[in-house]
């Protein structure tokens, strides 16, 4: 089975299964993976998915988009691998994929 | 834009700019206050007043002339038929005539959360309630991207959820002192003893404010936020004026006296003075006056009538569903889904107004550049569309998170984790006190078709029994100890 990892900020690790076409938002919250809230739905409209992608998994998700910045830019936590994870679709290319998790959404 | 238009706005711009840097900010609201009551004498810009009429029903109404700008809505109870007759028959409604102009109202929660990250086309400028301010105060809600980012960031520090973790224990404190000092078994006004005085001791912490007289910030607060003509509000003109000019004051004063205590070696706190004194953007702002008074309003009037109105809310919430307080007391772990439910369920600000920068196609409609865009976030969070028995209060409802009360996009409220803190605080003191909380008579509303809120709700209190249990020694009696 393909997976997923979110990594808390503390350390704890989360392994989810990879649900092809889910977002990571989806497959974190139908998870109860703690701290992503995602309280829009998965519109990029709130900034409280906010994960950050391992450098050596960013040219597989992609960098965030314009619509993606105008929320994460204002967290304190910003990284230039951060993405809000309602815009990253789960695809079996991402098999493995592993995101932290900043200590606080927005 | 022309060249010409160019080289005007930044002449414009340079000299707002110098005059800001040169007159201090309480002498510019004096200036401002007389044009007001210059173009009054002279027969313009008669000041607005509403008189209650009883508000007919929804469906009585020509569906082209339902007005829910109308400031008696709320406390009439009216707003439930009438945002539900728009998001059935006309989601996004035009109104020709109001008291504030002609408006659209978009009503539906998808329509109104596009329309809210979309910032290209609905602009927050100049100002997002439905009628004008008196004062041009510089607030970055009310500011497009870029120039909003650049000032929320500067500020937006104090109540980010790292500063807050620093402050848990003393809100907490803060909150068990006013609890403690409630009579028990007597009504008493839950607003005035709980709700203003628990975010009224907030503000004063954040902003680090005299304590003693915080009530003064919840008054400033209170006026500013509610104009006949910005909200259909009570607050007239001069007492507008009156209240920005010495909120003003003493915030000058008050910068001047954190600085001063800085330089004899005060610790620097956590609160906004010191944030705005001590980081590179913003150490300035005092001779940036708008700016100032702009952004120092915005933070009061922002945790002021909103969190105040979910303290009261909850309250009310409770009392009218009592197998939600009986379900709450027995599983206290529902409190952080219950802090979501109750501030969908109340939305204390009814609305955000957007105008439209270009000629768009929405939602079945053509809004024109210029037009006014009201979201109304009271009628999203009862679409039916989004939540399930939308009426309904239900602390342990699956989606309560997705409410729209904190708006959406650029703009989303900054203040929502400290607005959550605060009210799950509350519960949790209230849980540990309380065994009934009751709502005795019905509470008042507040006039304005943007602040959702209460004036006055009497509730009574009835103390927890204790139970003993087998780790707790009995406590002596005191009158065996007297010697």
């Amino acid at each position: 089975m393909a997976t997923v990892t979110f990594v808390e900020y503390d350390g704890t690790s989360h392994d989810v299964d990879l649900v092809e076409g889910e977002s990571l938002m989806e497959l974190a919250t139908g998870n109860a993976v703690p701290g992503i809230d995602g309280d829009c739905g998965g519109d990029a409209a709130c900034g409280t998915c906010h994960v950050i992608v391992d450098d050596e998994w960013i040219s597989s998700t992609g960098r965030r988009s314009d619509a993606e910045s105008q929320m994460l830019d204002m967290s304190s936590e910003c990284e230039s691998n951060s993405r809000l994870a309602c815009q990253v679709k789960a695809s079996a290319s991402l098999d493995g994929l592993k995101v932290r998790l900043p200590e606080y959404q927005m | 834009m022309n060249a010409v238009d160019n080289v005007l706005d930044k002449a414009k711009l340079k000299v707002q700019n110098k005059v800001q840097a040169t007159i201090p900010v309480d002498r510019q609201v004096q200036a401002a206050h007389m044009v007001e009551k210059a173009k009054r004498l002279v027969g313009g810009g008669k000041p607005l007043v509403f008189t209650e009429r009883p508000i007919p029903d929804a469906a009585d109404v020509p569906l082209t002339e339902l007005d829910v700008s109308n400031p008696f809505l709320f406390r009439q109870g009216k707003w439930h038929s009438y945002f539900k007759r728009l998001r059935d028959e006309a989601p996004v409604h035009y109104l020709a005539n109001s008291p504030f102009g002609a408006f659209w109202s978009l009503t539906r929660y998808e329509d109104i959360r596009a329309a809210d990250i979309n910032s290209e086309v609905f602009s927050a400028e100049p100002y997002i309630v439905l009628g004008p301010p008196p004062l041009d105060i510089e607030m970055f809600i009310a500011m497009d991207p870029p120039r909003h980012d650049v000032q929320r960031k500067a500020v937006q520090g104090v109540v980010a959820p790292r500063n807050l973790k620093e402050m848990e224990s003393l809100i907490r404190e803060r909150v068990e002192e006013v609890l403690d000092g409630l009579p028990l078994d007597e009504p008493f006004d839950w607003v005035d003893r709980v709700s203003k005085e628990v975010t009224g001791r907030m503000l004063a912490t954040l902003l680090d404010f005299p304590y003693e007289q915080r009530r003064k910030l919840t008054y400033w607060g209170d006026t500013i936020s509610s104009t006949a003509e910005g909200t259909g509000g009570t607050t007239h003109q001069d007492d507008f004026f009156e209240a920005a000019g010495e909120l003003a004051r003493a915030f000058m004063a008050h910068w001047y006296d954190k600085e001063a205590r800085r330089e004899r070696g005060e610790e620097p706190g956590f609160d906004l003075i010191t944030l705005m004194q001590t980081s590179e953007d913003t150490k300035d702002m005092i001779k940036r006056p708008l700016e100032f008074l702009g952004n120092l309003t915005l933070l009061i009037v922002g945790g002021n009538d909103t969190t105040r109105n979910s303290m009261s809310g909850g309250v009310l919430a409770l009392h009218q569903n009592p197998e939600q307080f009986t379900k709450l007391k027995a599983d206290p772990s529902l409190i952080k889904n219950m802090v979501s439910e109750i501030i969908r369920w109340q939305t204390p600000l009814a609305y955000m107004r957007r105008i439209a920068k270009k000629d768009v196609h929405f939602g079945g409609q053509f809004i024109r550049k210029g037009d006014q865009v009201v979201m109304w976030y009271a009628s999203g969070n009862r679409d039916e569309r989004q939540f399930e028995d939308p009426d309904a209060f239900i602390i342990d409802r699956k989606n309560a998170r997705n409410h729209i009360s904190f708006g959406f996009g650029t703009h989303r409220c900054m203040g929502n984790r400290l607005a959550e803190m605060q009210l799950r605080i509350l519960w949790e003191e209230l849980l540990a006190r309380f065994d009934k909380i009751e709502v005795v008579g019905e509470p008042t509303h507040v006039q304005s078709n943007f602040v959702k809120g209460y004036e006055k709700m009497m509730v009574k209190l009835t103390a927890k029994v204790e139970t003993e249990s087998a780790d707790e020694a009995p406590v002596a009696s005191p009158v065996a100890t007297t010697v």
